[in-house]
Order: structure tokens, then C-alpha cells, then sequence
């Protein structure tokens, strides 16, 4: 009856969470995902509470309870830090693999070697290395969106890396060689904790030398192996269900990082062990060109009589808080029969998705917001590209410079709009330490100012009225 | 800590022999399922995609409720509810985020 009982809610869970993806296909349907996901989860935690092995009642409330005065904050930090929580989410999912693949290692050894078969040792290895690495690697990756003072930004390098982070990881898998042939030998134990140690510096060592431009792809690199990590877990236990949802969750990570990885035209090694962001030559040796700057008025004069904008959306946007400012230029530019439309470059940001998310927030309507590859080929009757803090996306280098580190890259056409105007923080390159030729183009015109300041001067000038 | 680890001694007895290879198959299958539908998904909504996968993957809640909940040593427990605790923070923070994020997306 019980194992009826258990097995039927495990079905019946698995059934809801593929649904709850499928909805999301959809901005309309997307929320019944979330009703079926959370229909999903409550049944199953029922269903395991109310095993008769189930005991000590106490700590379990205690710590679902702690998950909720935690979780609940998290889930109300602002947009922009949607990367950063979700980064923490990866290692806090990387750290309970980990810890109960430790725990049901050692009960294992408790209970006689006869336990622990092959099998299951090596699914708690894999649980282990996996959970750990993606506990301190995700923590490295919150603390660097999040840009916490000891963690450095850019990317860490030295001689000899790659061959210190392959070495750590073989060292943990060759002990972990080790532990399944002999599981509940004297010095096994050891060797276990040593697994978790090297787990753990390594995913320190993974993280150390990925930049800011390579966030999206990590973050999803990361979030597949949360999702493995749980199925290892899965396999572990013996337990269906956690193989079926930690398989969704790591294929949805593995869709995401090919798309990132194909729309920085980079492979997964090289994300992982490129180091991007530390090639930055200064090859502009010859001549160089000026910006021209744009004046508020003139730019506001050049948005209006236009008729089709696109505004391209970038991490500038995100730091300056500017997407509600976009809000009011977006009215004031649909007010007097402008198109404004938005071009979204999947990388866009530090996660993917993260520009339609604060888009969405400043209530601009998602039929507004377009792919990179729907919007090329308007891209040359646009009259006004209006670029807020992208930069690497909109860099026409990447279409023919060999030796840039975004050769290859696909990028939106701004340079092929009759104007460009470019919101910049400073003057100078961008995340990846790259010149844009697009700023010193003879269209081009730029706005140096924070993203929030300019827009807010140029929603002031237009519902001013004052140029005529 | 080891040795206090070691003490494990009344812990509940394993269920007749696992079955790994149909979990196994139970893996590879979903995993084509999770492309399959993931593939579809919007491209608008892959900020909420993702927390979204990430609450449902801390279905490893479930594994945690078993160490944490059953007769084992204390400090494999402890273990256990750290693991439960984590979970659950993914669980909640997960399914709320999402929620507030596709409340947003709006048509017009």
C-alpha cells in the first residue's frame, strides 16, 4: 500500500513538472507551470513524510521551516540580481547533492560493505564530486555577479591552469576509483573526505578565470550539473523520480549553454578554459577615429522624427536601473506614431533571458521585444539604433577581425541603421576589453552618461516639447 | 568526525536490490523528454525557465527528508537537514521568483 502510495505520486509528480515546462512555451500558459510545478512538489514531500521510516519529525520541520524564512527574501531581491539568486539557487542545489551523497556514503560504510556495490558507489562519487563542485563554483559565480569586494571581477589567470584544474579533477576521480573498488576499507573514508575536498577547490579553480561576458553560459553550465547532481542522487537512492526532474533540469542547462555558447560562437572548453576577457590586445595602432557626441536635444530631435527604433538593450541598461526610464521614452516614442521595437541578443546581460525579464518588469509588452535574428533584416530600414550599454553584441569586428576574441560572434546589425546613437558609461572598452568600431563610425553619434540619467534627459526633452 | 560518522549502525535496511538498469532507462528517457520540451520553450522566458528548473530540481528535497527524517546517527541528520534545508530554500525561493517574473510579461 505504501509503496503503491509512493510510487503513484512519483508518476503523478513527473507527469505535473513536464508539464509545468511545457507551459512554458508560452508567456500566456507559463504561469499554470508554476501552479503544476508547486501541485508537483507538494505531492511528492507528502508522499516521502509519510513513510513509516520517516522518524524524527522535529528536525524536518525545523529545517523546511528555515528553507522558508530564507527562501522567501530571495525569492523579493530585485530584477537585476535575478543572476546573482539564481546562481546561489545552483550551489544550494550543488550542496544538498553533496551532502546526502556524503551522509548515505557513510551509512553505507556503517552498515558493511556489502552496501555499497559498484554501482551505487560510483553514483554517490558522481553525486558527490558533482554537488560539491557546483556548491563552490556557483558560490564563486554569486559573489562575482554579485560583485562582492575579495572576489575579483576579472578573469584570474596564470601559468599552467588548465593543467591545475584537470589535475584536481582527475585527482578527485582517480580517488574516487579508488573508493568504489574498496568502499569500506580503513583508509576509504579519508579518501572520500578527499574527494569532497578537491570537489570542492575545484569548482573554486573553475570559476577563477571566467569573466562577466561569460555569465550566461556559465550559469547554464552550472545549472546542468545541479541538475545532475540530483540525478546522480536519484540513482543513489534508488529514488525514480529525483533521475526524472534532475534530467529535466539538466537538459533545460544543456539547451541554454549550446545556445549561449552558439551565440558567442565559442565551444564549452573554451568557455570553461578560454578565459575570456584576458586576450584584450591593444591593436589599435593606427589611426584612430573620433567619437562624435551627440548633444540630449539633437538626439531626442533624431528619435522623434524617426519611424522605426530599435533600442538595443545591455548589462549597462541593468546596472544603471535604467529599463523604466526606457518605459517613459517608449511612450513618449509610441505617443507620436514611432515603432520602437527591442533587439535582444541572447547574451545580452549575465544570464540568459536577463534583458526580457527587466523589460517585462518596466511593463514594456513582451510582442515589443525581438530575437537578434528577426531583427537583422529590418535592421537597414531602421532609422534610429539606440544602443543602452551593450556594447560586445553590437561590435561589427566580430564579423571580420580574425584575431578578435568575438570573431565569429553573431551580432545585431546596429551599424546597418541610417543612425546609430550609442549610450555609454565611460569611454572606455567593454567587459571583454574589446574596441567598437561601431562608436567612431560616420553614423554613429554618442551620449556618454549613465544609461538612467541620459534616457530620464531625453523623456524630459521630448515630453517638454521643446525642440519646435 | 570520521569515527562519529562511522557509528552508523541501525540505519533502515536497504529495499531489495535496486533496480539501476530501468533507472537507467528511466534517466536517458527523461532526459529526451526534458530536450524535447525545453526546445519549445519561449525565448522570452528563459530568465523564469530557469529558476523554474532549479525549484523543481530541488526535488532532491525528498532524498533529504529520508536522511534527515529516519533512524540514523546524528550527525548524518545533521547532514540530512542542512541538505533539506538547502532544498527547500530552492524550493520556495524558486517557485516564487518564477511566479513574480511571469507575472510581468505582459502583451500590452
Amino acid at each position: 500500500m505504501m509503496y503503491g502510495i509512493v510510487q503513484f505520486s512519483a508518476v503523478l509528480a513527473t507527469a505535473l513538472f513536464i508539464f509545468s515546462l511545457y507551459w512554458m512555451n508560452d508567456p500566456t500558459t507559463a504561469r499554470r507551470g508554476v501552479i503544476a510545478g508547486v501541485v508537483g512538489m507538494l505531492v511528492a514531500v507528502v508522499a516521502t513524510w509519510i513513510q513509516p521510516e520517516i522518524i524524527h519529525h522535529g528536525w524536518i520541520v525545523v529545517a523546511i521551516i528555515a528553507g522558508f524564512v530564507v527562501g522567501v527574501p530571495l525569492s523579493l531581491v530585485p530584477l537585476t540580481a535575478v543572476p546573482q539568486r539564481t546562481a546561489l539557487s545552483h550551489a544550494f542545489g550543488g550542496l544538498a547533492a553533496g551532502l546526502v551523497g556524503t551522509a548515505e556514503y557513510f551509512l553505507g560504510v556503517g552498515q558493511g560493505a556489502e552496501q555499497l556495490t559498484a554501482f551505487r558507489m560510483t553514483a554517490i562519487v558522481a553525486e558527490v564530486i558533482l554537488g560539491f563542485l557546483t556548491f563552490t563554483g556557483s558560490l564563486m559565480a554569486t559573489g562575482k555577479l554579485q560583485e562582492v569586494k575579495w572576489i575579483p571581477q576579472r578573469p584570474v589567470t596564470y601559468p599552467g591552469q588548465n593543467v591545475v584544474n584537470i589535475g584536481c579533477l582527475i585527482a578527485a576521480m582517480a580517488l574516487g576509483g579508488f573508493v568504489v573498488v574498496h568502499p569500506a576499507a580503513v583508509w576509504s573514508p579519508h579518501a572520500f573526505l578527499g574527494i569532497v575536498g578537491l570537489a570542492l577547490l575545484f569548482g573554486v579553480l573553475l570559476i577563477i578565470p571566467i569573466g562577466g561576458a561569460d555569465m550566461p553560459t556559465v550559469i547554464s553550465i552550472l545549472n546542468s550539473y545541479a541538475g545532475l547532481s540530483a540525478v546522480a542522487m536519484g540513482f543513489v537512492l534508488n529514488n525514480k523520480l529525483l533521475v526524472t526532474a534532475g534530467a529535466l533540469d539538466g537538459s533545460s542547462g544543456l539547451i541554454l549553454s549550446i545556445i549561449m555558447c552558439r551565440a558567442m560562437n565559442r565551444s564549452f572548453t573554451n568557455v570553461l578554459f578560454g578565459a575570456f576577457g584576458t586576450v584584450q590586445k591593444t591593436t589599435v595602432a593606427g589611426e584612430q577615429k573620433a567619437w562624435k557626441q551627440e548633444t540630449v536635444e539633437g538626439a531626442a530631435q533624431l528619435l522623434e522624427q524617426a519611424q522605426l527604433v530599435v533600442v538595443i538593450p545591455g548589462y549597462g541598461m541593468a546596472v544603471a536601473q535604467a529599463q523604466h526610464k526606457v518605459r517613459e521614452l517608449y511612450d513618449q516614442l509610441t505617443k507620436r506614431g514611432v515603432t520602437v521595437k527591442f533587439a535582444i541578443h541572447p547574451v545580452a546581460g549575465r544570464m540568459p533571458g536577463h534583458m526580457n525579464v527587466l523589460l517585462a518588469e518596466a511593463d514594456i509588452p513582451y510582442t515589443a521585444l525581438v530575437e537578434m535574428e528577426e531583427i537583422n533584416s529590418d535592421m537597414p530600414q531602421c532609422d534610429v539604433a539606440l544602443v543602452i550599454g551593450a556594447n560586445d553584441v553590437v561590435n561589427p569586428a566580430a564579423r571580420y577581425a580574425k584575431d578578435s576574441p568575438i570573431y565569429g560572434m553573431p551580432i545585431i546589425d546596429a551599424d546597418k541603421a541610417r543612425t546609430c546613437l550609442a549610450i555609454k558609461r565611460s569611454k572606455k572598452p567593454g567587459f571583454a576589453g574589446i574596441d567598437n568600431e561601431l562608436y567612431v563610425q560616420d553614423n554613429t553619434w554618442m551620449l556618454f552618461g549613465d544609461a538612467k540619467a541620459v534616457i530620464g534627459d531625453l523623456v524630459k526633452q521630448l515630453a517638454g516639447g521643446g525642440l519646435h | 568526525m570520521i569515527d562519529a560518522l562511522m557509528a552508523a549502525q541501525a540505519a533502515p535496511a536497504e529495499p531489495a536490490a535496486a533496480d539501476y538498469w530501468s533507472t537507467l532507462f528511466v534517466f536517458v528517457l527523461s532526459t529526451f523528454i526534458g530536450l524535447g520540451v525545453i526546445r519549445r520553450v519561449s525565448r522570452l522566458l528563459y530568465t523564469p525557465l530557469m529558476s523554474l528548473t532549479n525549484a523543481i530540481s530541488a526535488i532532491a528535497v525528498v532524498g533529504s527528508i529520508v536522511v534527515a527524517g529516519a533512524d540514523s546517527p546524528p550527525l548524518i541528520r545533521i547532514l540530512g537537514g542542512v541538505a533539506l534545508f538547502a532544498s527547500t530554500t530552492n524550493i520556495v525561493s524558486g517557485f516564487l521568483i518564477t511566479d513574480r517574473m511571469l507575472k510581468m510579461f505582459k502583451k500590452q
